[in-house]
């Protein structure tokens, strides 16, 4: 579902990084603060009381962070490790190493292959038991590596801190790491940050809303790595000069809420914006809203109104790794739902499998019915409980049978909440209709190509019709009614042009037998 | 190792059901039934009873005929039926308020594709056709005195004696507020019918825009036209049209603004009617004739999408 969402992100990137290579090629390559003559016309904020007035609409769920005072705790190391290349958007990463080699924590066995995608590194030391193909949660066959560890955890001996001395060797070095987006999105974080042009943005939002019920692996970072966030937010300063920079963290947090604020008082430029735990808060385009009161466009990048938006997550592993070198190889979760038996956070290595992972985390009350990677609002399910801690797994939430019962539909009552919980004003009873009607014309004037897949609209509905799902369904309807439209549009000018040309030709025949 | 469900995200709703909402209308409506028990005496309780009953079972029976899913369990079938004795008179014969619950349940939803399909309000709708076909029995007001007795001096509503001049039949406010006047059997009381909108707010099954509307539209044109602001807002079925009735969810606009329009519209077309009107009361067609508007007001007042500015691709 996610890729869905997402690939249209992936286009908007390559798209840009084409024109900059163009623009690049014309102006000679110079650098990138100065290479963007003209600013993109970033949007003009909305007003404070209007902001106030007209926040965007979202929902009230319970929180169930029962782990939110638990330390994230060291799990033993597995016996092995089946590490996917694609644990990212984009495309898979191109395995370097081949079988029986051995390998240490930290050394590269994925290299980025394409614009969109990212290293992968060993998480384990110890023996490449084999190389081969896997079935992830979104049903795909991807490469992976399995690895048979030796116990001994022992670092690759090549590692050391980064030289990063300005903007380019920064995203570099970014690059290297591996990092992706590690609030659960899995998008390439130096493509992110790789911005063409420097001087356009305004402000970094970092995200640290974790709107999600039951995660709490954003907050123990700001817990228990605060100094990191803030060593990242000078990172950022020195090697992107962006001045302002805010952080966007939900109220009920209130532990992280003063460490942020402690530190951000002694720090100049980095503002704590406390927000109203309103689910989806994290999103995006909603946090960007309520921090700097700017619409990103549909369509467009947050980059578009001046915006680089970054989680807290990621952001305190990159600075992490400027100071020790080690590449993203393990990951902080949360481990939660109705069917564990002590809520915990974890730190993993990465690839590790579910399996693993909840055995040594306390094991489970009863037979699962539904497992997560991510929380119960977006989280993918799990195929079987054999699949691998990816980079952007966040929480494995574990749903017991009456947890994971799935709603009896009934019928539309026409009450229109959905509607007025959606964030970004779409109508999803209009859009359900207009799919199962095949209109591909109301579609677009509905929008449904805006819609995020938050799932407000199904959480709300009380006849727990599938909105989200008729909403992914309209998407690709919409698509396809667009790309015919193209291929009409196309025809018919081809068939202009044929019928212009025969028309030329028997005037000239015309004019040649006078 | 059981099987694991996978499915697309979101795994988990919220606990409000088409039943439970339905729930906290019926609970909103009781204090209503209890003050038609004190103002009425018991045979309010038997009419009330058979419209619920016969609601149920006519959607029960149809449902069974059509071999559709029975949806009895979603108590919407109970709402019509509360809704539709509350606008019926104590003495109705009970047979014609079978007919009436069956015009309700079968006519006006279950034709037209069961719950949230009908394009009219069940109940408002059998009520007009009640008062078409039994207009006697359907104006044959009592108060108090014993209603089982099928002789009872008849009095008139506060609304048909305003729009007689007779003054001898009007009550004081306090009569009015409290029920103790003829009129039909859950409309009198409006203390009782704002403590069930009350609790329909708090529990956020409606919103204020409709009702206060309505109310606030009637509020203003009896101003403007110089009658009795107070009276025209507390006699009558406004306030049961406003609070129960303009707020059905099919049959309402589902937007904010569309709700706003639709209120002041039956506020208007109820003033139309009471003033100048051959009908002491207007409210339950001017809901049935805004009924027939919603979804144009629906369509014109949907919010748009938050594009920045974009125009659709």
């Amino acid at each position: 579902m996610v890729n869905v969402e997402f690939c249209s992100i992936i286009y908007t990137y390559v798209q840009r990084e084409k024109g900059r290579k163009m623009k690049n090629h014309h102006a000679g390559n110079v650098h990138p603060t100065n290479s963007g003559a003209e600013k993109r016309p970033s949007e003009k904020p909305v007003s404070r009381l209007k902001k106030c007035l007209f926040r965007l609409h979202g929902i009230r769920l319970p929180h169930k962070k029962h782990t939110a005072n638990c330390a994230p705790e060291r799990l033993p190391v597995p016996a092995s490790v089946t590490i996917p290349m694609s644990m990212h958007i984009g495309k898979p990463a191109r395995i370097t190493i081949a079988k029986g080699e051995d390998v240490k924590v930290g050394q590269l066995i994925g290299e980025a292959d394409g614009f969109v995608s990212s290293n992968i590194h060993a998480s384990v030391s110890g023996e490449v038991r084999q190389i081969g193909e896997m079935l992830n949660a979104h049903g795909q066959r991807v490469p992976c590596v399995v690895i048979a560890s030796d116990g001994k955890q022992e670092k690759y001996e090549k590692l050391t801190p980064p030289q990063v001395k300005d903007f380019d060797s920064f995203v570099k070095a970014v690059k290297e790491s591996g990092v992706v987006g590690l609030g659960g999105a899995g998008f390439p974080s130096f493509v992110k940050l790789n911005v063409y042009n420097l001087s356009a943005v305004e402000a970094v939002v970092i995200n640290a809303a974790e709107c999600e019920p039951y995660i709490t692996s954003d907050t123990r970072t700001m817990i228990d790595k605060s100094e990191y966030v803030f060593k990242g937010i000078e990172a950022v300063r020195r090697f992107m000069g962006v001045k302002r920079f805010i952080i966007g963290i939900e109220n009920n947090k209130q532990q992280a809420i003063e460490q942020m604020q402690a530190l951000a008082a002694k720090t100049e430029g980095v503002e704590v914006h406390v927000l109203p735990a309103l689910y989806p808060q994290g999103g995006e385009k909603v946090l960007v809203y309520h921090t700097m009161g700017r619409v990103i466009p549909k369509g467009g990048l947050p980059l578009d109104v001046g915006v680089v938006v970054i989680n807290v997550t990621t952001l305190a592993f990159i600075a992490e790794y400027l100071e020790t070198g080690m590449p993203l190889v393990e990951k902080c979760l949360t481990v939660d739902g109705s069917a564990v038996n002590t809520p915990k956070n974890v730190i993993v290595p990465i690839g590790m499998s579910i399996r693993d992972v909840i055995e040594a985390a306390g094991g489970l009350k009863s037979e699962p019915s539904k497992v997560l990677y991510g929380g119960p609002m977006m989280g993918i399910t799990v195929p079987s409980m054999d699949e691998p801690v990816l980079k952007n797994t966040n929480a494995l939430i574990f749903m017991d049978e009456q947890e994971a019962a799935p709603p009896k539909t009934t019928a539309c009552i026409g009450c229109g909440a959905c509607a007025a919980h959606c964030p970004f004003r779409l109508d999803p009873r209009a859009i359900a209709k207009a799919y199962q009607l095949g209109d591909g014309a109301a579609l677009k004037t509905l929008c449904v190509d805006l819609c995020m897949e938050c799932g407000c609209c199904s959480y709300v509905c009380p006849a727990h019709r599938p909105l989200v799902q008729t909403n992914i369904l309209g998407k690709s309807r919409l698509k396809e009614y667009l790309f015919s439209q193209q291929a009409q549009q196309k025809e018919e000018t081809k068939a202009r042009q044929r019928k212009d040309r025969q028309e030329k030709q028997e005037k000239q025949e015309k004019e040649g037998r006078k | 190792m059981s099987q694991l469900i996978s499915s697309v995200s979101p795994h988990f709703f919220s606990r409000r059901t088409t039943r439970t909402i339905m729930l906290d209308v019926i609970i909103a409506l009781m204090p209503a039934a209890i003050a038609s028990v004190i103002h009425f005496g018991w045979r309010s309780l038997l009419v009330i009873g058979v419209c619920v009953a016969s609601c149920v079972l006519s959607e029960f029976l149809f449902e069974k005929l059509c071999k559709r899913e029975n949806t009895i369990g979603d108590l919407s079938a109970i709402v019509t039926g509360l809704l539709l004795a509350y606008n019926l008179p104590v003495t109705i014969p009970l047979w014609q308020a079978v007919f009436g619950s069956v015009v309700a349940v079968i006519v006006v939803k279950q034709l037209f594709g069961g719950i949230g399909q009908n394009f009219a309000n069940p109940a408002v709708t059998a009520r007009i056709v009640m008062m078409t076909a039994f207009s006697g029995s359907m104006t044959h007001w009592v108060y108090g005195g014993n209603a089982w007795v099928s002789d009872t001096v008849s009095s008139a509503t506060p609304l048909a004696a305003a729009a007689k001049g007779s003054v001898d039949f009007m009550p004081s406010y306090l009569d009015l507020f409290l029920g103790r006047h003829a009129g039909c059997l859950g409309e009198t009381c409006a203390l009782a019918l704002l403590l069930g909108g009350v609790y329909l707010l708090v529990r956020r099954v409606i919103t204020w825009h409709a009702p206060v509307c309505f109310v606030g539209m009637v509020a203003l044109m009896s101003l403007l036209c110089g009658k009795d602001v107070l009276y025209q807002l507390l006699s009558g079925g406004l306030l049961l049209g406003a609070i129960f009735m303009a707020t059905d969810y099919a049959t309402t606009p589902s937007t904010k603004w569309g709700k706003v329009i639709f209120g002041c519209g039956c506020g208007l077309i109820t003033v139309l009617i009471r003033f100048w009107g051959n009908l002491p009361e207007g409210v339950s067609f001017s809901i049935l004739i805004m009924n027939i508007f919603t979804p144009y007001i629906t369509k014109l007042t949907r919010s748009k999408p938050l594009t920045g500015g974009v125009k659709p691709s």
